[in-house]
């Protein structure tokens, strides 16, 4: 058998396949036929708000639920039923949840003593030698600061070399400063190790600096997978639209497909979206366009854009955030559009009833399909 | 091979789980639940028909088993005064140790910082003395010739010949001293859960500092002295010990009675119907109380 | 400032400290008098309740009231059968109510409460009049054993409850996604965490087996123990040897609730560390 068909690669992540994954809860279904492929040696993220099902789904992975349908594979092994403890994965839990009755040394040890390990003692501090708790050996779990903690939580599972490690919001825990620098260490001993992860978080900030695949999941379904930058420059649904950064949505009319782009009638302007953007062929549609990708000039200004040119907004308020500002500039049909200019320096900032025009590179806009939710995902983000 | 396993999910840690796992709590359960069952339940079922049985049978001769509710008649008429006495007594001594209780969980829970496992350890250490041993110490202390009484007399707050042994007052300072603890304990409990910042919040919003604790800490604390004066009360209520070794005959309490029936009359039924009295008083005076004070979810 | 309103800011600081302080006075009084009594020389006195003078008789002969080292001994091993039937049979209730799922749940709940509700002598007195009407055992030291171990069940329980719920679920998990086996994560992990609650709920089992008077004055027969034996003797006047016994017993619990208390400041302290 080959390395590939068995999902084995040579150093021993293996990936992970979860097919028509379905959890029902007496009340409400919390997964939903989720399939879901993670190549082995990968750092995938499950990014979504609170209740989305990621906890739910990786708590299965681990054996902590079991499904109510559905498999889940390692490589070719079938582990769906397996327990906990007999499946070849281990989990950074969200708060932790080191023994608080055994020193840092024995939480580290407790997999590889319980499996009947060998050199476990040069295994437990090769271990500590990477996260750098060398020293804290000896110290039990609350004498240790979060971020200490964290690691040791990681160094404890990681130890096992699973085949998949998985992460339940990490670093939910720790202040902001912290959370950076733990993000880049995470991803650090990723590629040292070269382990498959999955990790679950609500943070898209966090899930886009770590991840090199994210799925978004939104109320027990996964709405859009792919890196970070395909989810944020070419987003499928009005929910990886707004819970992934902010988006403008304007609606508009499609007036129908012209080559490799759609043209869509947006408020009197007709626009093109490349086709690899559009996601929605015929009838009403949102256009979207990232606040970044807006282009903002007092009224008559040239703007530097080959797109439309929309005539007409009036800044309404203006927020100085230092790299960035931020406009809301009320268009003649009424809605507020999102514009941040980086602070370059080249002009003043525009003060609020500053008559502006907009526009935008063509390629950077993006066409969702009317019947969604224009505000879903807003307020989970 | 998915086919034969999703036939057989055996799940670690799912609440629907089938077979064997699902009958652990009750094999855990059994013998506890069996013990209390039959030397507890029980005992309540031939308690309440002991009281029914025919006061004319004796333990040797055998008893009738009759319904014979004169006994609940026969024994409210002897004993309505020491009901009614230990229920006072009972509730006196509650109430100062509601006094007492709470201006030391008050102080534990709130004024005692580092101090305050060393200050619990203290409260619950008069409580690993004897019972009986301690409450006759009270007798030396409030002994005829004692320190308390020499004072009391010199500063002519008592006559030269009065005690207060075989008073009231000995009997209630016995019960309020023995309760103690059983107050103290769970108003610390509710006192410590009260986030401070509460408090400085009412401060902030211009309560003074009774305002604050009439309307902020009194209301939150109130599951604690709920419990409490109930952990009180009950035990207060039964209790013969102070009565016996402080107090006079004169200060009977119904635990007495109770137990000189059983005990040296050998009337079992006429103990029983008392028995029987005195829970139900408990149990409908309790009910009364927590309804009122609005906290039922004490277990 | 004038040092008098400094003091008074003090007193107005310190006052509820002060009264707490003066409330815990009140409870360590008859205590000072049992270890003052214990001191006692009464051999030329009636009064045993008045201090004459003092002398370390009582505590080089503590066996001299006769009978009294035999009812201690009594006290002693009715405690200790007590404590170990009621702690195993509570722990496994308290895991059973915590854990597991079984219906009931609320009447379980009452049961429990219930023998810490009931008032000693309604308990004793309906104790005894089952084993008057159902004789399974005589009256002696196996019904004061039947007796003490129910009403220390419920004290086991309420107390190994409120440990086990306050015990984070995720570590069990925690064992098991680590490879542990259900038995290996309740002895790893489980046990060890629960075991001070445990060993708190022995503690109060034991002390109040060993303290216990109405309940088991009711159910006795001819069986006599310590807290018996002070009764009896309370009518003629309580040896000196009493307070000795009393003083031991305070001396010793003191000792074992400071011993977890300072080990306990001593993990506190390692962590400030």
């Amino acid at each position: 058998m080959s390395q590939a068909a068995n999902g084995q690669r040579a150093d021993g992540s293996r990936s992970l396949r979860l097919s028509k994954l379905t959890k029902e809860f007496a009340a409400f279904t919390a997964v939903k036929s989720l399939d879901l492929e993670v190549p082995a040696g990968s750092f995938f993220a499950l990014l979504g708000p609170s209740g989305c099902g990621k906890t739910t789904t990786l708590r299965m992975v681990a054996g902590l639920e079991t499904p109510t349908s559905g498999s889940i594979h390692l490589g070719d092994l079938d582990v769906t039923y397996e327990k906990p403890y007999r499946r070849p994965v281990n989990t950074v839990f969200q708060n932790y949840a080191l023994f608080p009755h055994l020193d840092i040394y024995e939480n580290v040890a407790f997999g590889l003593r319980r499996r009947g390990g060998k050199e476990v003692d040069r295994q437990v501090r090769e271990m500590l030698d990477l996260v750098e708790l060398t020293t804290q050996a000896r110290k039990k779990p609350p004498q240790l600061s979060g971020g200490q903690q964290q690691r040791v939580a990681l160094a404890r599972a990681l130890i096992n070399r699973p085949d998949v490690l998985l992460l339940d919001e990490p670093l939910g825990a720790l202040d902001l400063k912290l959370r950076r620098s733990m993000q880049l260490e995470i991803k650090r001993i990723q590629t040292e190790v070269g382990l498959t992860f999955v990790h679950v978080t609500h943070d898209q900030e966090e899930a886009m600096t770590m991840a090199d695949t994210i799925a978004v999941m939104n109320a027990g379904v996964i709405e859009q997978m792919g890196s970070p930058d395909e989810l944020y420059e070419n987003p499928r649904t009005t929910f990886v639209a707004n819970f992934l950064g902010q988006s403008n949505l304007i609606a508009g009319t499609i007036v129908g497909r012209d080559g490799d782009v759609v043209k869509v009638d947006m408020e009197g302007t007709v626009v093109s979206i490349p086709a690899e953007r559009a996601h929605a062929d015929a009838g009403k549609g949102w256009v979207g366009i990232r606040p970044e990708k807006v282009l903002i000039a007092p009224a008559g200004e040239p703007i530097n854009a080959p797109g439309n040119h929309m005539t007409g907004g009036v800044v309404t308020d203006v927020s100085f955030v230092g790299v960035s500002t931020q406009y809301l500039v009320r268009m003649p049909w009424g809605q507020e559009l999102m514009v941040f200019e980086q602070n370059t320096g080249h002009r003043a900032m525009l003060a609020p009833g500053t008559h502006v025009d907009v526009s935008w590179r063509p390629e950077f806009a993006f066409l969702l399909d009317a019947s969604q939710d224009v505000n879903a995902g807003i307020e989970e983000a | 091979m998915a086919a034969v396993e999703t036939s057989a999910p055996p799940g670690p840690t799912t609440p629907a789980q089938p077979g064997r796992r699902k009958l652990t709590g009750y094999w855990l359960l059994l013998p506890g639940a069996l013990w209390l069952g039959v030397f507890f339940v029980i005992p309540f079922y031939s308690l309440l028909a002991t009281s029914l049985y025919d006061p004319k049978g004796s333990v040797l001769g055998g008893y009738d088993v009759t319904f014979h509710l004169a006994n609940f008649v026969d024994a409210i008429r002897d004993n309505a005064d020491v009901l009614v006495r230990s229920l006072w007594y009972a509730g006196l001594a509650t109430l100062f140790c509601l006094l007492l209780g709470y201006v030391l969980a008050y102080a534990i829970a709130f004024k005692a910082g580092r101090w305050r496992n060393l200050l619990l350890v203290l409260v619950i250490a008069p409580f690993f003395t004897s019972f009986l041993v301690r409450t006759l110490s009270w007798k030396l202390i409030l002994a005829d010739d004692g320190f308390v009484v020499n004072t009391l007399q010199t500063l002519h707050l008592m006559g030269d010949n009065d005690r207060l042994l075989a008073t009231p007052v000995a009997v209630i300072a016995g019960l309020t001293y023995n309760f103690l603890p059983f107050m103290v304990l769970p108003l610390y409990a509710s006192l410590e859960k009260i986030d401070h910042r509460l408090i400085e919040a009412a401060g902030d919003l211009y309560a003074s500092p009774v305002r604050a604790w009439f309307k902020v800490t009194w209301p939150l604390s109130l599951p604690g002295v709920v419990a409490g004066t109930l952990l009180t009360f009950i035990p207060a209520a039964g209790d013969y010990i102070n009565a016996s070794l402080l107090g006079s005959p004169n200060q009977r309490m119904v635990g007495n009675v109770i137990q000189n029936l059983f005990s040296a009359t050998g009337d079992y039924a006429a103990a029983g119907a008392l028995s029987v009295i005195l829970l139900t008083i408990i149990i409908g005076l309790v009910l009364i109380y927590v309804r009122t004070a609005g906290t039922e979810d004490l277990v | 400032m004038t040092g008098l309103g400094r003091l008074r800011l003090w007193v107005g600081d310190h006052l509820i400290m002060l009264l707490g302080l003066l409330v815990l006075v009140y409870m360590f009084v008859p205590i000072a008098v049992v270890v003052m009594m214990s001191f006692n020389d009464n051999s030329k006195s009636r009064n045993v309740y008045k201090f004459q003078s003092f002398t370390w008789d009582n505590w080089t002969n503590p066996c001299k009231p006769s009978g009294m080292c035999h009812d201690v001994v009594v006290s002693i091993e009715i405690g200790l059968l007590a404590t170990v039937a009621a702690t195993i049979l509570g722990t496994l209730a308290a895991f059973a109510m915590v854990r597991h799922q079984f219906v009931g749940r609320s009447v379980a709940n009452l049961v429990v409460f219930l023998p810490m509700a009931t008032p000693e002598i309604v308990m004793g007195s309906s104790l005894l009049s089952l084993f008057v009407v159902a004789p399974i055992v005589p009256l002696g030291f196996w019904t004061i054993f039947i007796a003490h171990v129910m009403f220390c069940i419920s004290f086991v329980i309420v107390t190994v409850k409120a440990r086990l719920s306050g015990l984070d679920q995720n570590l069990e998990q925690a064992a098991m996604d680590l490879y542990a086996t259900e038995s290996q994560t309740f002895w790893r992990v489980t046990f060890p965490l629960v075991l001070p609650g445990i060993l708190a709920a022995a503690l109060l089992s034991f002390s109040l087996s060993f303290d216990d008077f109405i309940i088991t004055n009711l159910n006795a027969g001819q069986t006599v123990t310590f807290p018996m034996f002070v009764w009896g003797s309370a009518q003629r006047g309580v040896p000196m040897q009493v307070n000795v016994v009393g003083t031991v017993m305070f001396l010793v619990s003191i000792a074992i609730v400071l011993g977890g208390e300072l080990n306990s400041r001593r993990r506190a302290r390692a962590l400030a560390s």
